[in-house]
């Protein structure tokens, strides 16, 4: 045994982008809560960094080599705690560079909304750039315990965000969105524990190749299901899903943005690249379940959105029932020989993306209605689109883009989902198509009551969106229809991701 | 006795001497913030020599006939019970600053209490562990009862009575032992066990297995394990604040210093797996003392259940026994996890010193909107609770990694997942508290006076929660390092 504390050389490979990338919000919060006081200094410095994070993120998702594939534009700095041989280690793949636009295109949607913020503002945007690095973080970790990092990172700033400046029983909401996390994070945390007891190390790449066939501590199964509680969680899947209308409703705008368009899709995220790619026997084994549990997201998730009263709860009833389509299109990779193909799980993972942009468009608006008409309550709002024709217009596209309308992001997704679902599991994709009804009949059905109709007279004061409020909006609908024109844009670079992963533990040829 | 062996236990004689001289200094300083400066900077000078024994020795050194082992498991202990004593030393000078009489006295006690701890962490041999653990408890029974009040007085006697019924546990286990193997030394204990399993186990070897169990429930009652933690919500309450914190940490370090030297060197190669009494002792407390705490109003017994909850985690690595595979192992673990434990916990105490005062109360209720009047304070607690909970990127949720790895790695997934279950549960409580500074509005404005000298312990406690939870590596190493001399017959 040596004496004293051995230093290990400390090494850094890397060109620093997605560090920077992940880095800067936090660098800006921390310069927020030491030496700024004033609001509108906080505001400016909050949307200057944010604004620098997305061209950041735009320029990573551009540099993204989709030709070559693989992890590229990798940071990392070995060893990070030598004992674990736990490493900070970043990289991109296919897979996680459109997550990382989509970060950082909603985060910026996210602080460009909160323009109005009045209340304890200091604070607010501190929270909201640290949330911003720890999903930044997830996105791009290619070491587990850092994943698990930043995935946790993400809760006291969501608890924060949610008890200060949230509405109704705010309190109680964060609550149980932090309580729920934290079980699934916890189950999380052992499988994790186990597939790095078992073989030496967290790197996510490493484990990739070699989690399934390794001698694990406990069955390969048990693992997977840990890992899939805490992701099961957060997509949300049904039955746990009941922290995600609770927490939705009771979120500020901003918020409700970061949620829905960001936060759900870690969910998304973990399971494809944790445990279809890590343990793709596994998967294939209960692919079914994972096309049932689909189904059952999508047309509950529709059924309950049909009734809901409060604009913003249906929008988040109908996230459940959009996240439903991931699942499914995850699910296609149950498909052996010949009908295995990557169409299914880039149709999911471009689901995440286009689910991002429209929902977060969603929400975006829902409080431009509320901050105006102040009130969510459907009965009460009617003929607004007199009122506010930029509002109107906007949730146009977004409710047509959500129920799928050709031309639009969430057509080239749903569709890719079903192709790829259909040959595997004919039944279950039949009967989440039925879904597409169900929105188109929720989406119409709302637009026609809040917007149309007899312009009501207490109304009659109210006004359209003002400019600042008009940036964030317009960047997410030009998103909408460029992938909806475009969709290679993205799906090219899915495929890159999507394909290895299939090559690797599902025989693709 | 020699010469080198006086300088092997040099720490101890200068707490020790540190000690008697508060005593004294008291008598003649004209200002009684002297004593603080002065003790600081003592128990400074020890830290630096024993950092210098712990960089330059890697052997491990038998001394008084093998009474006491000096080694880097020794060093490691003393270096963390000279720093804790030191921070505590500078959070009571506001407390202490009230006192009209005795304030050499309370560091004196103090400083003799620590003395005690060191020593524990090097006894080798069962009667010099039983007359460290007394040196430890009795200053710390007179410290409980400092304020003499109702409660303070309860709370001194309390540990004083429950002190000796668990030392008479503690006795018996040991003449148990002793009549068995016919030696106290830790070493021939280990030599005398072996084989005593299967047939020996009938042939003679109950009474080992009785000791043990008697051990077990002696040690239980120092490191507050259910079901010998009735004591503990009591005498947290009514000692003086900074006693609390320092029983909370470092009394929980010393007792888990002399669980693991026994436990692994004298029982490491006996046949019975004695891990499963600590598995069941393990969730027992975890469940209780985090159930228990989410019923509490006022802090630091709030405070005094989650240590509970905590001996509970920290227990989980006496239950892994080390299963020889690489990586985290249940000794390692137990020393990351005091470390991480021992900022976390005085930095919460900290701030409930420093509030208290101004606040004029322990309860819960009385921290609404702590964040509008001492805002650094508030985010020091917020931070420390977080750290409690297990959240990145803190001091406690690296040992949490750690701890829960050692059980993983022993094969004990059922004892990690009962860990990090449980875990959740206590987040509900320590974010009530959050709630209550945040959310919450304010009684009155006034800020949150505190003393330099709180402040600069409360800034150190929370760069350490940072710094651990950032950077455990060192941390880990050393850990590593000082478990490694626990082998069976060293």
């Amino acid at each position: 045994m040596e004496p004293g504390i051995v230093a290990q050389a400390v090494t850094w490979h890397g060109s620093g982008l997605l560090s920077a990338t992940v880095v800067l919000p936090l660098a800006g919060a921390v310069v927020i809560a030491l030496f700024l006081r004033e609001r509108r200094l906080v505001r400016g410095v909050a949307l200057a960094v944010i604004t620098v994070d997305l061209l950041l993120s735009l320029l990573v998702f551009a540099l993204y080599d989709r030709s070559e594939g693989g992890y590229q534009l990798v940071d990392r700095l070995a060893p990070w705690i030598p004992f674990l041989n736990a490493e900070y280690h970043l990289g991109v793949d296919g897979i996680s560079a459109p997550m990382v636009l989509l970060a950082g295109l909603l985060g910026a949607a996210a602080v460009w909304a909160s323009w109005h913020i009045e209340e304890r503002a200091k604070e607010y945007f501190m929270w909201l750039l640290v949330l911003q690095t720890a999903v930044m973080g997830v996105f791009t970790s290619l070491d587990f315990l850092l994943f698990f990092v930043f995935w946790e990172l993400e809760l006291v700033p969501m608890f924060f965000l949610i008890s200060v400046w949230g509405s109704g029983r705010r309190e109680y909401s964060a609550m149980k969105f932090l309580i729920f996390t934290l079980t699934g994070s916890a189950f999380m945390l052992v499988g994790i524990l186990v597939l790095y007891l078992s073989t030496g190390t967290f790197n996510i790449v490493e484990l990739t190749k070699t989690a399934e066939a390794a001698k694990l501590l406990i069955p390969a199964g048990l693992v997977f299901a840990f890992l899939f509680a805490a992701f099961a969680i957060k997509l949300p899947i049904w039955p746990v899903h009941t922290w995600l209308p609770d927490a939705h409703t009771d979120a500020p705008t901003a918020v409700s943005v970061m949620l829905a368009g960001v936060l759900l899709k870690m969910g998304g995220y973990g399971i494809i690249r944790i445990n279809v790619a890590m343990f793709p026997d596994v998967t294939r084994d209960i692919a079914w379940l994972l096309a049932l549990l689909g189904v059952i997201n999508v047309l509950y998730g529709a059924m309950v959105t049909l009734r809901q009263t409060d604009l913003k709860r249906l929008v988040a009833f109908s996230s459940i029932s959009h996240m439903g389509y991931v699942l499914l299109g995850v699910s296609s990779v149950g498909a052996v020989g010949e009908k295995l193909s990557t169409v299914g799980l880039t149709g999911a993972s471009l689901q995440m993306f286009t689910h991002g942009t429209i929902t977060g468009l969603l929400f975006l608006l829902v409080g431009l209605v509320y901050d105006k008409a102040h009130t969510r309550h459907i009965g009460d709002l009617g003929g607004l689109a007199s009122r506010m024709p930029f509002v109107a217009s906007g949730f146009l596209v977004a409710g047509l883009a959500s129920l799928g309308l050709p031309g639009l992001s969430g057509f080239v997704a749903e569709v890719l989902v079903f192709l790829g679902a259909f040959p595997v599991f004919g039944l279950a994709t039949a009967l989440g198509a039925f879904g597409i009804v169900v929105a188109a009949g929720y989406i119409l059905w709302m637009i026609q009551r809040s917007f149309f109709g007899p312009a009501r007279e207490r109304f009659a004061h109210i006004g359209d969106a003002t400019l600042v409020e008009m940036i964030p909006v317009v960047a997410l609908v030009v998103a909408i229809v460029v992938v909806g024109v475009y969709p290679r844009v993205l799906t090219d670079v899915l495929t890159t991701g999507v394909a290895e992963i299939l090559r690797a533990g599902f025989g693709l040829g | 006795m020699s010469w080198r062996e006086v300088s092997l236990i040099f720490p101890e004689v200068g707490v020790i001497g540190l000690g008697a001289l508060m005593v004294l200094a008291d008598l003649v300083l004209p200002r009684k913030g002297w004593l603080v400066v002065l003790a600081v900077a003592g128990l400074v000078v020890l830290g630096g020599i024993t950092v210098a024994a712990w960089l330059g020795g890697g052997e491990s050194e038998p001394a008084f006939f093998g009474a006491l082992t000096v080694d880097q498991f020794s060093h490691f202990f003393r270096i963390l019970i000279l720093g804790i004593v030191a921070l505590v030393i500078l959070a009571s000078v506001d407390y202490v600053a009230h006192f009209e009489r005795f304030q050499g006295e309370y560091y004196g006690l103090l400083l003799f209490s620590a003395g005690g701890m060191m020593l524990l962490a090097s006894a080798s041999e069962l009667i010099s562990i039983y007359l460290a653990l007394e040196l430890t408890t009795l200053p710390l029974a007179a410290l409980a009862a400092f304020l003499r009040g109702d409660r303070s007085t309860e709370a001194g006697i309390k540990l004083l009575l429950l002190s000796a019924l668990s030392s008479a546990l503690l006795l018996y286990g040991m003449v148990l032992i002793y009549g068995f193997t016919g030696t106290t030394h830790l070493g021939a204990i280990a030599t005398a066990v072996q084989g005593v399993a299967g047939e020996g186990l009938r042939s003679g070897g109950y009474p080992v297995l009785l000791g043990i169990v008697l051990l077990v429930a002696g040690f239980g009652f120092k490191v507050s394990a259910v079901p010998f933690q009735m004591w503990v919500p009591d005498v947290y309450q009514g000692a003086p604040t900074p006693i609390t914190a320092y029983l909370s940490v470092a009394s929980k370090a010393a007792g888990f210093a002399v669980l693991l030297r026994v436990f692994y060197v004298a029982f490491g190669q006996f046949d019975v797996n004695w891990g499963g009494i600590f598995a069941v002792l393990s969730v027992l407390s975890m469940t209780v003392g985090n159930l228990a705490a989410v019923a509490q109003r006022d802090i630091k017994r709030m405070l005094a259940y989650s240590t509970i909850a905590h001996g509970g985690y920290l227990l989980v690595g006496l239950a892994a026994i080390a299963s020889g595979a690489p990586g985290p192992t249940g000794p390692t673990g137990v020393l990351f996890y005091l470390g991480a434990y021992a900022v976390t916990n005085l930095a919460a105490f900290f701030v409930v010193i420093a509030a208290s005062r101004s606040l004029g109360s322990d309860q819960i209720q009385a921290y609404a909107g702590l964040a509008r009047r001492a805002p650094l304070l508030a985010a020091c607690l917020a931070f420390a609770l977080v750290s409690l909970t297990g959240i990145p990127p803190t001091a406690g949720f690296m040992a949490k990694v750690f701890i829960f790895g050692a059980a993983v790695n022993s094969d004990l997934v059922w004892l990690a997942v009962a860990g990090v279950v449980n875990s959740v549960l206590s987040a509900y409580y320590y974010m009530r508290v959050i709630r209550a500074m945040y959310f919450a509005s304010p009684s009155s404005a006034e800020g949150v006076a505190s003393s330099p000298a709180l402040r600069i312990a409360l800034g150190v406690a929370t760069v350490g929660v940072l710094a651990l939870g950032l950077a455990p590596g060192p941390l880990m190493e050393a850990a590593n390092q000082a478990a490694s001399f626990l082998r069976a017959g060293g």
